[in-house]
């Protein structure tokens, strides 16, 4: 900084050394600090609780817990496979269903819609969506498609899982969209490219990795949901694979466990638990290494 | 080959603002024609009217006509058509970043279902040669983004990838305002060789730029077309004392 003496004439501050080098010195180092504090305080409940499981869990995972239906109440071992493939299922269905409609409503809000009484109406439903306790989606389900079926079904929990899926999904992908420079769209409009096809193979492609950050919270999120789940899908004690009946879940089958009387339930509903986790964990790991792989050097 | 185009009544307006009015002007084709001007005079907007990115902004309005040999491009033809009849080049460039440079340069053709690869791969190296960008990057065609070339490097990829989809014009809004003196001179150098195959239309500040690459001039100022004539009589004899004023650097 620049500053005059009292003869008038400009002079250095940074020239001067002694106090006030050590001063900038003491501060920087504050300030590097204070950032180290706070990352590892944002880590520290992750890994907390991340070893917790382990250590809690790790005994009780085995084969058979893969492998096995639960077992009646006082028969040692069973597993959760059911459970397992069952979370995978409404996931399945959640994402078929929230995946598509979240994006294709965000290329709505960020590229058609901008500004329009429409938009700003759908940009409130979903940011209400986002805020409904997910026990209450549980309900509304509940009485729009199960009770009219007259039967809980995998098919009602993937739906309710989807709709929970949708508000993060628009709200991320039209934040993306809207990252995306002005020049690009006008790049891809003046080759003579019609609108429709520029959205979606050019400003779409550009936010690309942005969008799927989304869809990835929105899995992650669904994924460990249990009360949109208690009216819909239920839960099952053994094996199903159809969309039209109840189906277990992990999130389900834990809860089931933790409260219940027995030791042996408790030990496999935190086994449960740290499987959810991993589970989570590599979905996410393996979708961002599939869709970062085809990147270029030096792409932005 | 390039084709003229004759611009009638032509005004614009962006909301209540009128930006162009009534310009009539005559571009030659198989010429650069230079378009100068201070900023906010109307030069961009006007050359936006001419592949009609102007109405891409939904506050924009435009009257008039602009003719391209027989059809008027604002009455027969969508504008989709009209862009890729008549390219442009932006001040900024603006290659896709999430593309290769072969991808880049394909995308036009590509986006509009053109599939076959031999003679994408033949339209991909003749557009980045007469970009005079091949040499530099023949190499990494397939492995580099667009994005990761130099700035320089990154107005060529643009050129060639407006002239891979063989437009007639070629509209280039300031495109070296942005660019070191090594790299302007390589565009200018890319004009000349590009006037045998295109008309070309180019924006610029800089007046020693229009004079070294353009045959016709075209001065605006504040919306209008103050003069258009030959290069040099714009610049040695010119007919109107603002733009006089303007080319000896009294304003602007």
């Amino acid at each position: 900084m620049a500053t005059r003496d009292e003869n008038g004439t400009m002079t250095n501050r940074y020239k001067t050394s002694g106090a006030n080098r050590l001063w900038r010195l003491a501060s920087n180092h504050t300030a590097t600090g204070l950032a180290i504090l706070s990352t590892v305080l944002v880590i520290a409940p992750l890994v907390a609780i991340f070893i917790y499981l382990l250590y809690k869990g790790a005994s009780s995972l085995n084969l058979a817990f893969f492998t096995q239906t639960p077992k009646p109440v006082g028969e040692p071992g069973g597993g959760m496979a059911n459970a397992i493939v069952g979370s995978g299922l409404l996931l399945a269905v959640g994402s078929a269903l929230g995946v598509p409609i979240g994006i294709a409503a965000g290329i709505f809000l960020a590229e058609f819609g901008r500004g329009g009484k429409v938009a700003n109406a759908v940009r409130f439903t979903a940011d209400v969506l986002n805020g409904v306790p997910s026990i209450v989606m549980g309900i509304a389900v509940y009485a729009l498609i199960v009770l009219p079926q007259k039967h809980f079904s995998a098919v009602s929990g993937g739906i309710a899982l989807g709709i929970m899926m949708i508000p993060t999904i628009t709200r991320t992908t039209e934040e993306m969209l809207l990252m995306v420079p002005h020049a690009v769209r006008e790049a891809a409009l003046g080759l003579g490219v019609p609108n429709w096809r520029s959205v979606l193979s050019i400003t779409l492609r550009t936010a690309m990795p942005g969008v799927i950050t989304g869809c990835m919270l929105a899995f992650a999120r669904v994924a460990g949901e249990t009360a949109p789940l208690l009216f819909t899908a239920f839960g099952n004690q053994f094996w199903s694979a159809s969309l039209n009946e109840p189906i277990a879940a992990l999130p389900l089958q834990i809860y089931v466990y933790a409260i219940s009387p027995y030791d042996e339930w408790h030990r496999l509903a935190w086994a449960g638990a740290l499987v959810l986790i991993l589970l989570i964990v590599v979905s996410v790991a393996l979708v961002r290494y599939v869709t970062t792989r085809g990147v270029l050097k030096g792409a932005s | 080959m390039g084709v003229g185009i004759q611009v009638t009544n032509l005004n614009a307006w962006y909301g209540t603002n009128h930006a162009l009015l009534d310009i009539n002007l005559p571009i030659p084709p198989n010429e650069a024609t230079a378009l100068i001007g201070p900023s906010g005079c109307g030069k961009s907007t006007f050359v936006r009217c001419l592949n009609r990115m102007h109405e891409t902004n939904p506050i924009a309005r435009v009257t008039g006509s602009v003719r391209m040999s027989d059809i008027d491009i604002y009455a027969d033809v969508s504008p989709v058509e009209v862009r890729r009849r008549i390219g442009m080049v932006f001040q900024r460039p603006n290659p896709f970043p999430t593309m290769s440079i072969y991808d880049n340069v394909a995308s036009g053709l590509r986006l509009n279902g053109f599939r076959n690869r031999r003679i994408l791969d033949e339209v991909v190296e003749r557009s980045l040669k007469n970009a005079a960008l091949w040499e530099e990057v023949k190499n990494d065609l397939k492995k580099k983004s667009g994005a990761s070339l130099s700035g320089g490097q990154q107005q060529r990829l643009c050129i060639a990838r407006a002239l891979a989809v063989d437009p007639e014009v070629l509209l280039m809004d300031e495109p070296a305002s942005a660019l070191d003196p090594v790299s302007t001179a390589k565009i200018e150098d890319l004009i000349f060789q590009l006037k045998s195959q295109y008309t070309i239309v180019i924006v610029t500040h800089n007046m020693q730029q229009a004079a070294r690459v353009a045959e016709r001039t075209g001065f605006f100022l504040n919306g209008k077309l103050v003069e258009f004539d030959s290069t040099h009589k714009i610049f040695t004899n010119p007919g109107d004392k603002r733009t006089e004023d303007y080319i000896t650097g009294r304003f602007g």
